[in-house]
């Protein structure tokens, strides 16, 4: 089996008095592309935070490239772009790229390729002179992906990166995910869209604080009896 | 390395946002610019003095000066009732040969005005005195001489001589001691003892000069607490923050950035601010002014730190807003402007944790007195407490929102 580079076990995590997660086993193996859905406030952007460190586990562990997270060192082996556009308006696209490849360590050398790369896959080469401020949606949400794939990094935590994004451009993102992970590096990925979930290589449901099911996308339809994983999520989520 | 490069970012934004720029460097100037015409206009005040016994001599020479008007009351009381009708604004009550002075002060340009007719006035009349006292101890000594001729003339006369002398001795004697009284007498006509009342406040209360160092403080330390406490406040809720934690940047790198490039800010505002003090409000810098800028620089760390760690507690612009009134205003009260020592003792002890006084203290001893800064090591050190203090705990707070 292949090695993993994100182990959850038995994750637990409360806000307060809220119980959001009660009980994650994950595993995100080198080479393989898994999808996290589940109904909106699941504990998705939770389960990340807790992966990355930023938010702390109250129960259970986790584990990245096999060491316990949280660990300062490990982050810049990891491309995470957030639910949000964490952008700074004021400087330009290239001027953010630059700013966040700085921060992840990328050598001064390699900058220049890094951050033409990023931008081409994300087609942001020809704006990126401009500010942020005057970037459309769809354009902050290409740069945010685009300071995630900086790096080359092993591991790519992507917490919805394809909202509002338009169709050709989605699946030109997707073709490069196929890429890196042909290349042996992991993504999880987040998503409401259930077509892309049918693209990755194995799915976690996550319901009521717990993962309902962990399987490649055509067993759990199997499972459930579904032609798609729409159908899959919407039975496990007792809506039919 | 990371924490030049979050410096040049955060730096890069400021310059981009010109409105703060223009904030930060034109608002103080403006301010200044404004008190100055404010209290330039103040200067040249009419001033209407009373006066009681004094000499017709005194009342004619500070009626001569300019934009000084002079009454003249028969009692202190009448003078008093009139300077609480606002008729005058000072008294002047001679006792003998000291002078009693009382101010109403509720206006210290327009005390500062009698002070200084008032000692013109002195001056004058003293020379005047001087002279008259130096034509009579002439005229006393002619009479003196005249005198002694006369004696010499009756001794060589007489041919008993032993009784005569005697008596011509004691007489010359006599005018002698006589004309060394009236020389005493006018010499302490020349410093007659002046004694000073003031109706509010004391011989402090509102000089501009006095406050223009720490003013110059509060310029940099409001501007500094509001403008990082914004950005930093930007960053967490724009998300920024969490992304830039989430790759291997260490946490006090981004303290450090942020201290770094609002250290540079506060420079520049500093020179500008002492500049435009002494080139167009013409404040004489007694010290040394590269070390009035290396204390406000001091003061922009703490009030930096004190941003940034107070932006943590704000979830929202308008929330850092209300820490305004809170914590910058209160500052101006215990740093100095006003005199401490007329606060009642647990007042005092507010002061004690005012970074605002000890940056006060220190420059205004630098600016007026002219202190070197190896001088000011107690004032220096509690402001590096401070700084100290608040960056650590800055490092520590930014925990929450990543856990290494
Ligand atoms: N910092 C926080 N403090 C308190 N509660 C939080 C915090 N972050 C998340 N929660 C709560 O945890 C729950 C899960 O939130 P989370 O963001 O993980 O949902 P999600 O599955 O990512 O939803 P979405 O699909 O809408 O992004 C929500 O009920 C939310 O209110
Ligand atoms: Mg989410």
């Amino acid at each position: 089996m292949a090695q993993a580079m994100i182990d959850l076990a038995h994750l637990a995590k409360k806000f307060g008095d809220q119980t959001v997660l009660k009980d994650i086993n994950l595993t995100v193996n080198a080479g393989e592309i898994v999808g996290l859905i589940g109904p909106s406030g699941a504990g998705k952007s939770t389960v990340i935070k807790v992966a990355l460190g930023m938010e702390v586990a109250n129960g259970g562990s986790a584990k990245v490239f096999d060491t316990v997270m949280p660990d300062r060192k490990l982050l810049g082996r990891i491309g995470y772009m957030a639910q949000t556009d964490a952008l700074y308006d004021d400087l330009s696209g290239e001027e953010n790229l630059k700013f966040f490849g700085v921060m992840k360590g990328i050598a001064k050398a390699s900058m220049a390729a890094e951050i033409a790369h990023a931008a081409g896959v994300v087609d942001l080469t020809a704006d990126l002179k401009k500010r942020v401020a005057g970037y459309s949606g769809g354009m902050k949400r290409r740069l945010s992906l685009a300071i995630a794939l900086l790096g080359n990094p092993e591991l790519l935590i992507l917490d919805e990166p394809t909202v509002g994004i338009d169709p050709a451009l989605r699946r030109q993102i997707w073709a490069e995910l196929g890429k890196i992970r042909d290349a042996g590096r992991a993504i999880l990925i987040t998503t409401h869209v259930m077509d892309e979930a049918e693209l990755t290589d194995r799915v976690a449901l996550l319901l009521g604080g717990k993962v309902m099911a962990f399987d490649k996308p055509a067993a759990l339809k199997q499972q459930y009896g579904a032609d798609t994983i729409e159908d899959v999520f919407l039975k496990a989520e007792g809506v039919e | 390395m990371r924490t030049i490069a979050i410096m040049n970012r955060v730096l890069k934004e400021l310059i981009r946002d010109k409105r703060t720029l223009a904030l930060m460097f034109v608002a103080p100037i403006l301010i200044m610019l404004l008190m100055s015409v404010i209290f330039n206009t103040n200067s040249t005040t009419d001033v209407n003095v009373g006066t009681v016994a004094v000499t017709r001599k005194l009342n004619q020479e500070m009626g001569d000066i300019k934009h000084v008007d002079v009454k003249t009351y028969d009692t202190k009381a009448d003078a008093k009732q009139a300077l609480q009708d606002e008729k005058i604004d000072a008294i002047i009550k001679k006792t003998g040969n000291n002078y009693e002075l009382t101010y109403a002060n509720t206006d210290s340009s327009k005390t500062a005005a009698v002070k200084m007719s008032f000692k013109n006035a002195v001056t004058a009349t003293s020379i005047d005195q001087l002279k008259s006292a130096l034509k009579k101890s002439t005229t006393g000594m002619a009479k003196l001489q005249a005198q002694l001729m006369v004696m010499q003339k009756q001794q060589a006369a007489s041919t008993t001589a032993a009784t005569g002398n005697a008596a011509a001795a004691k007489q010359a004697a006599a005018t002698k001691a006589k004309s060394t009284t009236t020389a005493t007498k006018s010499t302490s006509q020349k410093t007659p003892k002046i004694t000073n009342h003031y109706v509010y406040g004391d011989k402090n209360t509102g000089y501009f000069a006095k406050m223009l160092p720490i003013l110059m403080g509060f310029f940099v330390f409001f501007f500094v607490f509001l403008i990082s406490g914004m950005a930093l406040l930007k960053e967490r809720t724009t998300g920024t923050l969490d992304r830039l934690l989430a790759t291997p940047v260490k946490r006090s790198s981004i303290v450090f950035g942020y201290m770094l490039s609002y250290g540079i800010l506060a420079v520049i505002q500093t020179v500008l601010i002492v500049l435009i003090t002494v080139w167009l409000l013409g404040m004489e810098v007694v010290g040394n002014m590269v070390s009035v800028v290396v204390i406000n620089l001091i003061l922009a760390l703490v009030a930096l730190a004190f941003g940034i760690l107070l932006s943590t507690f704000a979830n929202s612009e308008f929330q850092m807003m209300q820490f305004i009134p809170l914590v910058v205003i209160p500052q101006i009260f215990f740093s100095g402007i006003i005199p401490l020592d007329s606060m009642a003792d647990w007042v005092k002890g507010i002061s004690y944790i005012i970074p605002l006084k000890y940056s006060g203290d220190a420059v205004s001893d630098i600016i007026m007195r002219g202190t070197s800064i190896f001088n000011e090591g107690w004032n220096i050190l509690v402001l590096l407490v401070f700084l100290v203090v608040l960056t650590f705990l800055n490092i520590i707070g930014m925990k929450r929102y990543r856990k290494v």
